[in-house]
């Protein structure tokens, strides 16, 4: 940025050449310019339909029905809070799976993070396996994890009963009350990768001489782990946990691919449940107003945590 | 035991440990593929006698001649290279300028611009997903693939323009500011000198791009009508829904969504911090 104003300078001193509209130019607009495609696609593609989907909230968009169109007020929203179980349902299902992937993630990619943070032997190549589920297509990811809970093909439902975690080798994802824990475990697996990598950067940016400070003072493996390695890592920890919250919480590729959302909606989460709504039934008003409840209730949590953060005794 | 041999005994089996809890993790990652390979390789009548089998006592290529030669996958696989590298070469322009823009200029208005960018990594695109529909239906860009090319071009650009950015700011302003005082403009000098030194940059960006459009699925379900048009993932998805006892077939035709992904992972390897940090951070 310095270097930038240098040149302005020196342009500016250079006989005056680039006059009032010039300069305007360089600060002002060519910026624009370069981001101008970026801008416009974004106003098009995100911002406008964002809006659009707002106002469809308050009508009645049926894709098939003969008359639709017209407004309805807040019609909608009081079916959803007063009348609308699977609403509610999905509500309790996103908050066991957003916490519940969110754990299993965070302590398994921590662990990961801590195992790849010193040297050894083939180190490179366990680095690229380990990280090999990120980038499978999550709709393969879903399908393959589906197969695996099938006990025709899969052999996880055997596992399970001879563990004597299931009383017979069925398929968990066909079962209400533990469906769930079929995309969370597949949504684990393709987290994982995501926080050990965030956490690995993290890790590597400690200075060595911490660590050999705390040793020098006699600190033990788990001292150190406590009383350096935590410290440092909180910041990225916070960040990393509550942005992966949001996006985890908005994530319906797993249920969808999975189960769809059943059985009898046992597997519904919000995300899901207005992907099904328009999709399935076409009923896009009532999608829109699911969706605008579920960007309320992100909005409060973004909220609450600006909150909390300025609460807190900055920590960076 | 002296105490040297009691500490390299303590050395040797905190090594041992951390060689089988990291043997352990590629295990767990590597699992569900090797099934995956597995099932498309057994043939049919032994699925069910011996289906649990690690491996099964015969092997076959028929569920891959099937899907290669005699269902519509290739069809389907070619649309989502097209609509993949499509995005990807449109992203990578786009999100280039726009990161060179961040990562040079201090502007009027740049925070709120950052914002909106960031903005849009965090709300739910689940939800566009019927207005972008209904808005789209009218211009002709639904049931096409240059309506999904269009679509994920902007879903991925803000993502694309923070990497763009992070590669932006690792050359020095130096180099284009000497160019500049020797003469050059501003875009010349881009092009000679700036161009060649991110294009490692841009190789990322068109990696992660390609992986993340190849992925998608809700908005390819949703935009995607008519057989010719579907995306591998809507192809597979609906194959499944109409065959689902074809094990084989499914699970060889997984199989091929996995090459590309896997192609691109290891291309993209060097710059997986770098990007999933600005992942992280940025949304």
């Amino acid at each position: 940025m310095a270097g930038q104003s240098a040149v302005a300078a020196l342009r500016a001193r250079g006989g005056g050449r680039p006059g009032r509209t010039a300069r305007l130019f360089e600060f002002v607009l060519e910026p624009y310019y370069y981001l101008g495609p970026a801008l416009i696609l974004i106003a098009l593609v995100m911002v406008l339909p964002l809006v659009v989907g707002l106002s469809y909230a308050f009508r009645d968009i049926r894709i098939l029905a003969p008359v639709s169109g017209g407004f309805v007020g807040f019609d909608h929203f009081e079916t959803l809070l007063f009348r609308d179980r699977v609403f509610w349902r999905s509500l309790g299902n996103t908050l066991w799976w957003t916490g519940g992937s969110l754990v299993f993630q965070f302590l398994l990619g921590l662990g990961l993070a801590l195992l790849l943070n010193r040297q050894f032997g083939g180190r490179r190549l366990v680095q690229a396996v380990v990280f090999l589920p990120w980038a499978v297509p999550t709709f393969l990811s879903g399908l393959t994890f589906a197969w695996l809970f099938n006990p025709v093909i899969g052999p996880l439902p055997h596992w399970l009963a001879a563990l004597g975690i299931l009383s017979e080798p069925y398929n968990i994802l066909g079962n209400p009350s533990i469906a769930l824990w079929g995309p969370i475990v597949a949504n684990v697996w393709f987290g994982i990768p995501f926080f050990a990598i965030t956490l690995l950067a993290a890790l590597q940016a400690i200075p060595r001489e911490l660590y050999e400070a705390a040793a020098i003072d006699g600190a033990n493996a788990w001292q150190r782990f406590t009383k350096v390695t935590l410290p440092f890592l909180a910041p990225m920890i916070a960040i990393t946990v509550l942005l992966r919250t949001i996006w985890i919480s908005n994530f319906a590729d797993l249920v969808v691919v999975m189960t769809g959302g059943g059985p009898a909606n046992a597997t519904q989460i919000l995300p899901s449940y207005i992907f099904t709504t328009a999709y399935r039934k076409l009923d896009f008003g009532y999608a829109s107003a699911i969706a605008t409840a579920l960007l309320v209730l992100l909005f409060l949590y973004a909220l609450i945590l600006i909150r909390m953060r300025r609460a807190l005794p900055s920590t960076t | 035991m002296s105490p040297q041999a009691r500490l390299l005994a303590k050395d040797l089996a905190l090594a041992l440990g951390h060689r089988l809890a990291i043997a352990l993790y590629m295990l767990f990652a590597l699992f569900p593929l090797f099934w995956l390979i597995k099932i498309s390789v057994t043939p049919d009548r032994l699925l069910f006698t011996e289906g649990i089998r690690l491996w099964p006592s015969e092997m076959t290529w028929a569920n891959f001649s099937f899907v290669l030669l005699r269902s519509d996958f290739p069809a389907f696989f070619t649309n989502s290279v097209i609509v993949s590298l499509g995005t990807a070469i449109a992203v990578t322009l786009v999100a280039a300028a726009a990161g060179y823009a961040f990562s040079r200029f201090r502007f009027p208005g740049k925070y709120a611009v950052v914002f909106l960018l960031l903005l849009t990594q965090m709300f739910p695109l689940v939800m566009l997903i019927a207005p972008i529909y209904r808005l789209m239906a009218p211009l002709g860009l639904t049931d096409n693939l240059t309506g999904l090319i269009v679509v994920y071009t902007a879903f991925n650009v803000p993502f694309a323009t923070f990497l763009m950015q992070s590669f932006f700011d690792g050359i020095p302003t130096d180099l284009e500011e000497a160019a500049m005082i020797d003469g050059c403009t501003r875009l010349s000098a881009l092009r000679r000198v700036i161009f060649p030194l991110t294009l490692p940059g841009m190789a990322a960006t068109l990696g992660f791009v390609f992986t993340a459009a190849w992925s998608e699925l809700l908005f390819a379900l949703m935009l995607i009508n008519s057989e010719e048009t579907m995306t591998f993932a809507v192809g597979l998805l609906t194959f499944v829904s109409k065959f689902s006892v074809d094990w084989g077939q499914m699970m060889a035709a997984g199989v091929l969504a996995l090459i590309p992904a896997c192609l691109f992972f290891a291309f993209i390897q060097r710059y997986l911090v770098q990007g999933l940090t600005a992942g992280a951070l940025k949304g």
